[in-house]
């Protein structure tokens, strides 16, 4: 017979069994146990003490997302476990695997409104793959092992274990057995023979095919799939905000990005397109505009691991259910040998007429105040196109993510569906120890970043190697340029009086410059790149900048504005 | 789009939660459950949940499919009143006294097939089951009598196919599980 173990020394052997080896966390009462046995495991899990616990969850995203396993939060309680919530909605919205671990009151207290108790499982079910609460010792492997079965199989997303005080101190005999099937959860579904060759049959009948490809390509690892396929017939592949670099930016086929502020090409041409094949997407509102006026004279072929997205938003013609690899390679040999040479020209006439109408101006300007769009791509050519690039929400997220070039899969890091202020510096830090070999820029403006600025702790403490690009204009600059444009410039609340950014960082000992013209700015990267850990450039930017192109909301997908005064026409 | 009622039922494991998880999904949009129902099915461990709304058929469609996407949900059907056999009961509490004045008492029990559980002297409770148009139609010719109480319950139904859909996936998840597969 087994010797006895707590429940809070069983959790962490489960953890280590189900191969975490990092954690990110923040103790309190309800989860002193765990804490305490975790003191004699640091050998082999190790924590990082974040400065929040919103943090915790927006690293352990980071971390996920570039590493492909799942991330593991570990907090208290009441507050701290309503500090996750917007980590979890957000790893939600984007399909992120998280195994978040919460300390609960003891069972006994449950439902008394004992301090620090909160309903941790009634608050997250709608915002989570899975929300289970432990009320017994022996039940922990158990659970631990499912939570990272649901995280991290099919559809990935959050999961939380909540687990009760006299749980984690309840003995038990510990053995932990992975999980590998659920009866009710078909992670993976049997891939239909029927729908495969209808979805064929409409795609080689194509004569404008286009294909959008999403962050389900790149959660499959269907990267060399999804080219095999798209140069197999010749079709355009363009990209979701999250989908950015399941394509290499220099590939002949790779027509941009799609979306509210996306290239003009892939845009433009979902109105013109005959076939559209969406891969591991789901047709968000910032993608498709007026669902209405969406694409009425295409085929829509549909191809995701989650079927309840079939139909959701935009009406299909055919669906494969599945995982997007296994979908491709199951395609690829139903699809004909074609030629659209005319129709990907129509993508080249558009992105002549989106660089000399807005890229020109954004990002090779010779005067005045720098852009957002001359500093990422800048950035991006200085770390020859392989940064892994993290964003946070607004402007700076729009900009990057237009003007960095992708070079390998997994290179871009941002929050597409939630769109959270302050994901960004926790991700950034989580995306540089899940791949510390490559380089992590971490684009953010001066709103963002003071939503988090207090993981600069966390950075220094760990001596974490980020680059810190704040694109500041001392506006909270999108919001700015909606104001602008719709609301008649009546800044409401936009202005911000903010502190020395440098200073900040110098007191958190990461190297720091301000970077207050573009003559300053090439030399400026170069010192942030060379240098060895963590650097913040606080970079002066023109505060009535604005995003181009742009979609307003509710407008047509082709309806697209090249600046505050001028449409895109078509031809 | 027109609405009409539309008849839910789920099939899930027998799991502390999973009422809130369903009625999140119904919540979220704005959509008012008319009548709901839950109690173990044929098949041991699992539960069935029957849910009536009005609403249209391309919202309804989404539901059930987020329904289903719950882990511990089994399955999940979308069905119109031709589709299935449902049924309702409906109690009535009424003064004895009332009733006793009454001259056709039998007739009105008669006449919609109705029954009496339980007589004291100030009180009858009449029970009957149908469809609700039918436990409305008692409840009208009770209030004559002044009725104290009344109450109706969920609807409960079953489904006129030939086949049983979760036996089935059940069965087929079982080869595929001793088959390998999964």
């Amino acid at each position: 017979m087994n010797e006895k173990i707590t429940g809070a020394e069983a959790l962490i052997k489960s953890l280590i069994a189900e191969g975490v080896d990092l954690v990110f966390g923040y103790p309190g009462g309800a989860i002193i146990p765990v804490y305490d046995k975790l003191y004699d495991y640091t050998d082999q899990l190790k924590h990082i003490l974040v400065r929040h616990e919103q943090g915790a969850t927006h690293a352990a995203q980071g971390y996920a997302r570039v590493t492909g396993r799942p991330g593991v939060v570990i907090v208290t309680s009441g507050p701290a476990a309503t500090n996750v919530i917007t980590g979890l909605s957000d790893a939600l919205m984007d399909s992120t695997p998280l195994v978040v671990i919460t300390g609960q009151v003891a069972s006994s207290f449950l439902g008394s409104d004992a301090f620090q108790e909160t309903d941790v499982v009634g608050i997250t079910q709608p915002i989570t793959k899975w929300a289970y609460q432990i009320r017994r010792a022996e039940d922990i492997p158990w659970a631990v092992a499912r939570a990272f079965y649901i995280a991290n199989t099919g559809r990935p997303g959050p999961v939380v274990l909540d687990i009760a005080k006299d749980a984690q101190n309840g003995l038990l005999e510990w053995s932990h057995q992975k999980c590998t099937y659920i009866r009710s959860y078909i992670p993976y579904p049997k891939i239909n023979d029927e729908d495969l060759k209808a979805a064929a049959d409409i795609i080689n009948s194509a004569k404008r095919p286009m294909i959008l490809s999403g962050h389900g390509v790149m959660i499959s690892g269907a990267e060399k799939e999804l080219a095999a396929f798209a140069e197999k017939a010749d079709i355009p592949v363009t990209a979701t905000l999250l989908g950015l670099s399941t394509m290499p930016s220099d590939h002949h086929l790779y027509k941009g990005m799609l979306g509210m502020h996306g290239n003009i090409g892939p845009n433009i041409n979902t109105n013109r397109s005959d076939v559209i094949i969406a891969i591991g997407m789901r047709f968000d509102d910032r993608v498709t505009g007026d669902t209405s006026k969406y694409a009425p004279q295409a085929k829509i072929v549909h191809i995701d691991i989650d079927s309840s997205e079939f139909d959701k938003n935009i009406k299909t013609n055919a669906t494969i259910h599945g995982d997007a690899r296994e979908v491709l390679e199951k395609l690829l040999p139903l699809i004909n040998h074609a030629d659209h040479s005319e129709w990907l020209k129509t993508f080249d006439e558009c992105a002549k007429v989106e660089r000399e109408k807005v890229i020109e101006r954004e990002v090779f300007r010779t005067e005045g105040t720098m852009t957002m769009g001359e500093v990422a791509h800048k950035v991006s050519k200085a770390t020859g196109d392989k940064a892994i690039l993290v964003t946070d929400v607004g402007q700076n997220q729009m900009f990057s993510s237009r003007y960095f070039r992708y070079t390998d899969p997994k290179s871009i890091l941002t929050s597409g569906g939630l769109g959270t202020m302050g994901f960004g510096l926790p991700a950034s830090i989580g995306a540089k120890m899940g791949a510390p070999e490559r380089t992590v820029c971490f684009f953010t403006g001066d709103g963002g970043l003071q939503m988090t600025i207090q993981e600069l702790g966390t950075i220094m403490e760990y001596g974490t190697d980020v680059k810190i690009i704040l694109l500041n204009n001392n506006f909270l600059g999108n919001v700015r340029q909606w104001q602008e444009l719709f609301f008649n410039s009546r800044f409401s609340q936009t202005p911000m009086v903010n502190p020395d950014f440098v200073a900040i960082a110098n007191a958190y000992g990461i190297a720091a410059e301000n970077v207050e013209t573009r003559e300053q700015l090439d030399d400026a990267i170069a010192r942030m790149l060379n240098h060895k850990g963590a650097y913040m450039l606080n970079v002066n930017i023109d505060p009535t900048d604005m995003i181009f192109p742009m979609t307003p909301a509710g407008a047509a997908v082709d309806d697209i504005m090249l600046n505050a005064n001028e449409k895109f026409q078509i031809n | 789009m027109e609405k009409q009622l539309f008849t839910v039922t789920v099939f899930s494991e027998n799991q502390v939660g999973l009422l809130n998880q369903i009625s999140i999904i119904y919540t979220r949009r704005c959509l008012n459950i008319e009548s709901l129902s839950v109690s173990p099915s044929s098949i041991e461990g699992i539960h069935k949940f029957t849910i009536t709304t009005w609403s249209d058929r391309v919202t309804m469609e989404k539901v059930v499919k987020q329904i289903e996407k719950r882990i511990d949900v089994l399955k999940s059907f979308l069905y119109t009143d031709d589709e299935i056999v449902y049924q309702e009961i409906a109690l009535y509490k009424v003064p004895t006294e009332q009733l006793l004045n009454e001259k056709n008492l039998e007739g009105i029990i008669r006449r919609h097939n109705a029954r009496i559980l339980e007589i004291t002297k100030e009180y009858t409770v009449i029970e009957k089951s149908g469809h609700d148009d039918e436990t409305e139609a008692l409840f009208e010719e009770l209030k004559n009598y002044d009725i104290r109480q009344f109450v109706r319950s969920g609807r409960v139904a079953i489904t006129k196919s030939t086949q049983e859909y979760v036996t089935m996936f059940l069965e087929e998840q079982a080869r595929r599980r001793a088959e390998g597969l999964i």
